[in-house]
């Protein structure tokens, strides 16, 4: 048994994620602090920090930043438990399941163009209503996207949020023997709410909480959704600390370096107010666990949880709906609910293009999650093997934590030093640079999607193969890896989306020698074409899609090869 | 050869590739299109580069490129230093005279560290099927505002066109536009756009959205005009209002307009940078783009609608033939209903104007 500090994969993996993060945060902090010296500015100095202190409506930014991303976790987090606890084993359960699993796969930036076209006041809903009233002849002043409080933001958010939480809760339920508590609560009278709450929630909050953590860190420094849907008097502090890095002026980039440092510490912030959270909400659940109140009538509650969820299951459809007619519209003008005449012209110009870029896309994406893929599991094994090796290796700090941390510290804080970094190195403009950079980010979700099938699969398999003469290996290649083949194809799938909506790390890094179809429908989002940015936005959605159906089709397929039926 | 150029435009990003083609046929080089979606990114990336030491093999060949992103990398020194845009065999033909923005970009002089390739002019557009007589001052806008509130709005600064915008109104309502011309005087500047700020005081209120969200770029505005939610937009071409007709993405109801005391205007540019790692099919591209057959295809609205920089009266008479059959369009105007055109202002204003603006409106 190999000594758990130099187990290979776990070293791999602890280079890959933690050197990049780390050396982008230093140069990130170095230009904050005043030092870049191609610019002439050699020594320390404050003026970045002061400048960063003097932006007009910094502190607005850091409350909506932190606001909008607490609620947004929390209303996700809520959704799902609610869901899981008053709907579970139910036809609206399994319903709502399969609609919600194909948006796991729609990039943040596609959901958000799709929602503002539904919900904007020319948008699809009011045309739907505005037949009614000849004050809705022309589209009413309302203000609903880009509201001062960030709340159509927040339901941005939450429309993405809440297929990833769900996802993650029902990997996680299978580690936890549910039924039988479930019974067990009920039969003592406590309602379906109540009895899952005190059963199964805190249990399966403690698998869920670091993607929780992820995705609280993940929603306090969104940049391409609140680009869409969030406000601009101010803007949110990600948003603002992207537009200042961009600035052709030397100190304001400096500024924008120190308003990166100042989202880590916003960020770190929401984290901090989210552990209280924890603390004071386990302290009531106990009392409430002891007082023992049965809340038998729980139905207003459930029902309240199912109506919203089918709200935002209509609202994504209705976004992808609107969204293919858009590109598919020749002219569509307000107060018409569908466009006056289709064509295909906006997909045949874009076609010579789209196949290029779905090409790199591709390329990317399934080098970099498959690669990610191959090292998770070789960590994970590495792991099972060396149970038993004594005291906690790094193998166990990185499964435990260290893993994650790409996905705790926001990509703007550390993605500014990673260029000059990877520029350095001559990586900058590569496909092998770009794919690097989006390893960084796929790996710990590859991880999360993968630890908990793993930790599932009963022990015993392996004592019993092992007591029978079986290598290692052979209980790997043989037992494991069938089993876990379809755990394995969900986690490339789940990589290639999170490859395929990079933004940020494909811009800075591909330096536009890279384009994939995420960084080519942001440019266009700029630009005024509506159907081309469908176009591009259903590019987008398509290939990660078709990745999850594939993975599907591929376990089913090739799971009844492995094991066929012995007829004896 | 890497041309980065803003990518946000379908018809323009057509005409690029025409280009390429031409280029490869022509010349036999290769032209890679980088569609960018803010300059300021290519000016950060060149920035990187010298950063890191790359003095040559850099990403940018060829950037299109004005205004404070021309005077920031002039200032860093980000630019190919010999003055090679004076030099190319069709700067002969440009209206150096007629057209003095070519060699001074927003003031700043050029020195031949950029070539011109089109023109800008600040045009607004109505939908005539809803608003008949355009408003033609700026005072008669803020009428129009007061009297329809929620019609009218402009791009937020410091997106280009909304800084624009704010120049456009300090011109017009400054004491004494020769101030303009100038750096800006920080202990004047407050009194000089005293009467600017009251006139936005006033307007705000009667803005689309009562001015509590702005549109975020010019694109975004002109599909509040489609949609209907407000009555006037804007653009800094002439030919776009015609162009997006035909395009489909405006009602063909749309006309073009000018203030009568006339509207800022400008001229835009290609520049190499100093580590660019083909300079020479650079400066052949450049030149390319400034040949009689260049200019007049993108003059052509069908086409993307963008006005030439050459004098156009003394080129060849096939070359003339050329610009006289383009068609200008429903929306387009002509040259002389184009009016007077005013020059911007030195770019420390936009800057101040910029900053004063976020100060004030920025947090609401």
């Amino acid at each position: 048994m190999s000594r758990p500090w130099l187990r290979p994969a776990a070293l791999a993996t602890a280079l890959v994620l933690v050197v990049p993060v780390a050396a982008g945060l230093i140069g990130t902090a170095l230009p904050a602090l005043g030092y870049l010296p191609s610019a002439g500015a050699a020594s320390a100095s404050l003026d970045p920090v002061k400048a960063l202190l003097d932006a007009p409506g910094l502190g607005r930014s850091i409350l909506l930043s932190l606001g909008t991303g607490l609620a947004a976790t929390l209303v996700s987090l809520l959704l799902v438990m609610l869901l899981l606890a008053g709907w579970l084993d139910s036809a609206a359960f399994r319903w709502l399941r399969r609609l919600l699993a194909p948006l796991l796969s729609v990039p943040h930036a596609a959901a958000a163009l799709g929602l503002a076209l539904v919900i904007a006041p020319s948008g699809f809903l009011v045309r739907l209503v505005a037949p009614l009233s000849p004050a809705l002849s022309r589209p009413p002043d309302w203000l609903i996207l880009q509201d001062p409080f960030g709340l159509t933001l927040t339901l941005g958010l939450v429309l993405k949020e809440v297929p990833f939480l769900l996802l993650m809760a029902l990997a996680a339920l299978h580690q936890i023997d549910l039924r039988p508590r479930l019974q067990l609560a009920e039969s003592f009278g406590y309602g379906r709410i109540a009895a899952f709450g005190h059963t199964v929630a805190p249990l399966l909050y403690r698998q869920l909480r670091l993607p929780v953590l992820a995705v609280l860190a993940f929603s306090t420094s969104v940049v391409d959704m609140a680009l869409v849907l969030g406000p601009s008097l101010p803007a949110t502090l990600a948003v603002r600390v992207v537009g200042w890095m961009g600035d052709p002026d030397l100190a304001i980039r400096m500024k924008g370096a120190a308003g990166a440092l100042l989202q880590l510490s916003v960020s770190a912030a929401a984290l901090l107010v989210w552990f209280a959270g924890e603390r004071a909400l386990r302290l009531v659940w106990r009392s409430q666990a002891i007082r023992g109140h049965r809340l038998a009538r729980d139905r207003i509650a459930s029902r309240t949880g199912l109506g919203v969820l089918l709200g935002l299951v209509v609202l994504a459809v209705l976004g992808l709906s609107v969204l293919t007619l858009w590109s598919l519209a020749t002219a569509w003008r307000y107060p018409d609910l569908l466009p006056s005449s289709l064509t295909l012209r906006h997909w045949l110009q874009s076609g010579p293009d789209l196949t290029g870029l779905i090409a790199t896309t591709l390329a990317i994406g399934l080098a970099v999650s498959l690669t990610a893929a191959a090292l998770v599991t070789a960590l994970l094994q590495e792991r099972v093997q060396g149970q038993g090796g004594g005291g906690a290796g790094l193998d166990t700090w990185l499964l435990d934590g260290l893993a994650f941390v790409p996905l705790l510290v926001p990509q703007v804080a550390f993605l500014f030093g990673l260029q000059v970094l990877f520029l350095q190195a001559g990586l900058d403009g590569s496909l092998f640079g770009v794919a690097l950079s989006h390893f960084v980010f796929v790996l710990p979700y590859i991880l999360l999607s993968l630890r908990g099938p793993w930790g599932a699969l009963d022990p015993r398999y392996r004592q019993v193969a092992l007591s029978l003469g079986a290598s290692e290996q052979r209980v790997f290649w043989r037992i494991r890896l069938p089993l876990m083949l379809p755990a394995i194809l969900t986690a490339v799938a789940l990589g290639l989306a999170i490859s395929v909506s990079q933004y940020l790390p494909t811009l800075l890094i591909g330096g536009g020698r890279v384009t994939t179809v995420t960084t080519e429908a942001v440019a266009l989002a700029s630009g005024g074409s509506r159907p081309l940015i469908a176009v591009h936005a259903l590019a987008q959605i398509l290939l990660p899609f078709a990745g999850f159906a594939l993975a599907a089709a591929l376990s089913r397929l090739l799971l009844p090869r492995l094991f066929p039926r012995r007829s004896s | 050869m890497y041309f980065h150029a803003w990518g946000g435009e379908p018809r323009i990003n057509a005409y690029i590739d025409w280009v390429a083609g031409e280029l490869k046929q022509q010349y036999g080089v290769t032209l890679e299109h980088v569609k960018v979606d803010d300059t300021a990114n290519v000016v950060a990336r060149v920035l990187a580069e010298k950063t890191a030491g790359k003095t040559s093999g850099g990403a940018v060949d060829l950037v299109w490129i004005n205004g404070e992103n021309f005077a920031a990398m002039k200032r860093e020194g980000l630019l190919q230093a010999e003055a090679w845009a004076e030099r190319l065999p069709n700067w002969a033909l440009v209206d150096v005279e007629g057209k003095p923005t070519v060699r001074k970009d927003f003031t700043v002089a050029t020195d031949g560290l950029e070539s011109p390739w089109g023109m800008a002019k600040l045009v607004f557009m109505h939908d005539s099927a809803r608003l008949a007589e355009p408003p033609a001052s700026l005072q008669a806008l803020a009428e129009f505002a007061k009297a329809n509130p929620g019609r009218f709005t402009y791009p937020q600064p410091p997106n280009f066109h909304g800084s624009t915008f704010l120049k456009q109104a300090l011109s017009d309502l400054i004491d004494d536009r020769e101030k303009l011309a100038r750096p800006v005087d920080p202990a004047r500047f407050e009194a000089d756009t005293a009467a600017l700020f009251a006139w936005l005081d006033a307007l705000h209120p009667n803005l689309w959205r009562g001015g509590k969200a702005f549109p975020q770029s010019v694109a975004a505005l002109w599909q509040l005009l489609a949609d209907g939610e407000v009555d006037i937009a804007f653009s800094f071409n002439p030919g776009d209002a015609s162009a997006a007709i035909a395009a489909g993405e405006l009602p063909d109801t749309v006309r073009s307009f000018v203030f009568a005391g006339g509207t800022i205007g400008n001229s835009h540019f290609v520049a190499i940078p100093f580590n660019a790692n083909a300079p020479a099919a650079a400066k052949v591209l450049a030149n390319f783009l400034l040949s009689p057959e260049a200019q007049a295809r993108k003059e052509d609205p069908a086409i993307w609608g963008d006005p030439t920089v050459l004098n156009v009266a003394a080129l060849a008479d096939a070359d003339k033939a050329r610009f006289a059959a383009i068609d200008l369009g429903k929306a387009g105007l002509s040259p002389s209903a184009l009016g007077p055109t005013l020059p911007e202002p030195h770019p420390s204003w936009m800057e101040a104007l910029e900053a004063a603006w976020a100060k004030r409106y920025g947090a609401q």
